[in-house]
């Protein structure tokens, strides 16, 4: 057997969720003496359960799909080459790893692992700064908010500091409520002493007296690790910021999109409907309870203590322009390596999706960048550089990072009405375009993809769009047009094809598709028939349209793939 | 204030605690009950519309008593460009039950949410806070059978 020193299982949700709890039991097990870990998420999604074996001399080999079993366990323990985790060179290349440099490579739950590795040393140092250098190090850095707003952080908390009050607060955005966006989990679940890191120098820097973390309450692996942090922090007295220990207080976000906006946070911070307010005044001004308060995203925080360890002008080496450093994107959708990734800023989308996604060149249609705030940009525009303006440009954002590929057969009608179907629900009511505007925006494409659009149905979604951006007052709002109004710009065609044909030639509106059984495919094993929860199907094997919801089982059942959904009018209907 | 709320009291009563006080009821009982709003108003001294006003406000709270097992299907953007439409209408007809109801014998709920955080899985669902992960109409039918079978 192999001299192997230590075992990392990756154990972040999307690791637990692909099974790795019974492989850390296997192995645990097992490997008698050798110690066995669970750590963070690496961001090889796709390869989950992982297991990272070091050796004495100085090797770490990484296995994927890895299955609690004897077999599984023998390869790896004799290093062997089975499921080994080959990262593509395209996306070695690309990467960028600073950020998650520690995210799945030590325990989350270990103080002593985060300070052998660096951990707290930014504090220290910054502790030994005067405060206004410490901000002074982030202005340079060009640091801005990676919630989405870009916000330079700098700025932000030089708005803090400036403030005189009994009370400050620092708040951490957890509220990680982008459909399709995981960054802050992962990096709340892998590496929890930075983000907590990045928070206490923070403080520091502003003089604040409360720091509070808003995290979902759907991310239970994050808050027990976040907690545990902050308890060992307690331990080793590291919350001790000018001769005060401050408090660190975790609140459970319970489940609204609006919340992820500043003034909404505070309020439901404050027990109230999270509802957005006027600003001015701005949070920095009157906040929590009218306390002067400065809200961060998780991975802002995660950017600090590095920053501060590089010093800003090293940090802003990387990146364009304006837009300095690393992002984080959750990348998902219709590619082959979805996962978590950390790349320069400037880097092309085309690098992202083709050269690290793994997605084949000619299947995809589009990105969707910025989730239902942001927008689809067409292949053709995948050489823009990734950064805060290039892509507000282009009528997307920048975002939170949610990255979710749209391959050539998805209908983008259909996904700009799955957007408006999450934002016009998730609109707290409180400004009426916003409220009004985007259930008729909604309204409007259930009638398109329904096939009953009307020609007068895109002029309508063109020109109210704009008013909505424009008559709402937070960011939810103001950008829900977005998804849209970027397919109306991008994807025209799609929608007249709708609204002037019926038609829908991915075959996703299911009111414009028929379901057809190929009888020389089919073999007439009946598995279609029992499975069809509306008995669409006669003995005959004939498929009634009219009776058929369009649900896809026996597409799914049909071992010979005889059953296939159509063009509307192309299938048949029993009289 | 109710006896049977007497644990509300581990909270300290100020405004700012009201989403607290609600998520100790919803994890004790399961759901907000019209009996937990006025227990809730009264400790927090704050009017029941106030309260009913907060529950209505987010997602998390429940207003009606949930199945033994709570079945959330994904629908953020992943797992709907995914197939998420077809994960809904296969649990939904396996279990008899709509969107945010719960089954006679209380023993499945079913809710559609805005995303679980694990979309490199996608398509998922979570069942009392498993997720479960690539699923297709044969998994997703075989997970729900294994469940009922358990009881």
């Amino acid at each position: 057997m192999a001299d192997i020193r230590k075992i990392k299982v990756g154990m972040a949700s999307c690791g637990m969720a692909a099974g790795a709890g019974p492989v850390f039991d296997f192995f645990k097990e097992h490997a008698s003496q050798i110690p066995v870990i669970g750590v963070g998420c690496l961001g090889h999604c796709y390869a989950e359960p992982t297991v990272e074996v070091e050796t004495a001399d100085g090797q770490s080999i990484i296995y994927r799909d890895v299955e609690a079993t004897q077999a599984a366990f023998d390869n790896i323990m004799s290093l062997g080459g089975n499921n080994r985790l080959i990262v593509p060179e395209a996306r070695k290349k690309r990467e960028m790893l600073k950020v998650t440099r520690l995210a799945g490579r030590i325990d989350p739950n270990s103080l002593d692992e985060y300070c052998a590795n660096g951990g707290y040393a930014a504090l220290k140092k910054a502790l030994a700064m005067p405060p206004a250098q410490v901000i002074d190090e982030v202005l340079k850095s060009g640091l801005r908010g990676r919630g989405g707003g870009g916000f330079p952080t700098g700025r932000k908390w030089q708005l803090l500091g400036a403030k005189q009050a009994e009370q400050k607060l620092l708040i951490c955005n957890a509220d990680e409520g982008d459909p399709g966006a995981f960054m802050d989990r992962s990096m709340m679940e892998s590496v929890p002493h930075q983000v907590l890191e990045g928070m206490l120098i923070g403080a520091y820097a502003t003089g604040a007296t409360k720091l509070y973390i808003y995290c979902r309450a759907e991310y239970p692996l994050a808050i027990r690790n976040m907690s545990n942090a902050i308890k060992q922090a307690y331990e080793h007295k590291l919350n001790v910021i000018n001769g005060r220990e401050l408090e660190v207080i975790i609140k459970e976000g319970a489940g609204a999109f609006v919340c992820g906006e500043e003034t909404a946070l505070i309020a439901s911070l404050e027990g109230k409907r999270g509802m957005p307010r006027f600003r001015p005044p701005f949070p920095t001004d009157s906040g929590w309870m009218g306390y002067p308060t400065s809200l961060n995203n998780v991975e802002t925080f995660a950017n600090v203590p590095l920053l501060i360890a590089e010093g800003g002008e090293n940090y802003a080496r990387i990146g364009t322009e304006k837009s300095k450093g690393t992002k984080l994107f959750a990348l998902a959708g219709d590619l082959k390596y979805p996962g978590l990734i950390e790349v320069p800023m400037g880097i092309t989308l085309g690098e992202i999706v083709f050269d690290i996604g793994g997605a084949e060149r000619g299947s995809v249609k589009a990105v969707q960048t910025g989730g239902p705030s942001g927008g689809c940009i067409p292949v053709e525009l995948f050489d823009t550089p990734v950064d805060y303006d290039s892509l507000n440009a282009l009528g997307a954002i920048m975002g939170s990072g949610g990255m979710i590929v749209v391959g050539k057969d998805r209908c983008m009608v259909e996904t700009a009405r799955y957007f408006l179907d999450f934002t016009h629900r998730e609109s707290c009511g409180k400004c009426t375009f916003c409220r009004v505007g985007t259930t008729r925006m909604f309204e409007t494409l259930e009638r398109i993809t329904a096939g009953q659009g009307e020609l007068s149905d895109i002029a309508f979604l063109e020109e109210l769009g704009p008013k909505i951006k424009k008559g709402s007052l937070c960011g939810l709002g103001q950008t829900a047009p977005n998804p849209v109004l970027a397919t109306l710009r991008y994807f025209k065609n799609e929608y007249l094809e709708h609204v002037v044909d019926k038609k829908c030639s991915a075959l996703a509106c299911s009111a414009l598709v028929d379901v057809k059984l190929d009888q020389a495919k089919c073999v007439k094993c009946k598995l279609c028939i029992k499975t069809c929860p509306v008995k669409a199907i006669g003995e005959d094997f004939a498929v009634d349209n009219a009776q058929c919801v369009k649900c896809n089982s026996c597409i799914e059942v049909c071992p010979k793939q005889a059953i296939r959904r159509v063009a509307k009018g192309e299938g048949c209907t029993h009289e | 204030m109710e006896q049977e709320f007497s644990y509300l009291k581990t909270i300290a009563p100020s405004r700012t605690s009201l989403i607290k006080g609600l998520q100790t009821v919803q994890e004790r009982e399961g759901y907000i009950s019209d009996a937990a709003i006025e227990a809730v108003a009264a400790y927090f001294q704050t009017p029941p519309a106030e309260v009913e006003g907060v529950v209505s406000f987010y997602a998390q709270f429940k207003r009606n008593r949930p199945g033994k097992y709570k079945v959330a299907v994904c629908d953020g953007t992943a797992c709907h460009i995914k197939g998420s439409v077809h994960i809904k209408e296969w649990v939904s007809a396996e279990l008899g039950i709509a969107n945010n109801q719960t089954d006679k014998e209380g023993l499945f709920s079913l809710e559609t949410v805005a995303c679980l955080g694990c979309c490199s899985l996608a398509p998922v669902m979570s069942i009392n806070g498993k997720v479960f992960g690539q699923l297709d109409r044969k998994s997703t039918a075989r997970i729900l059978k294994e469940y009922r079978k358990n009881g």
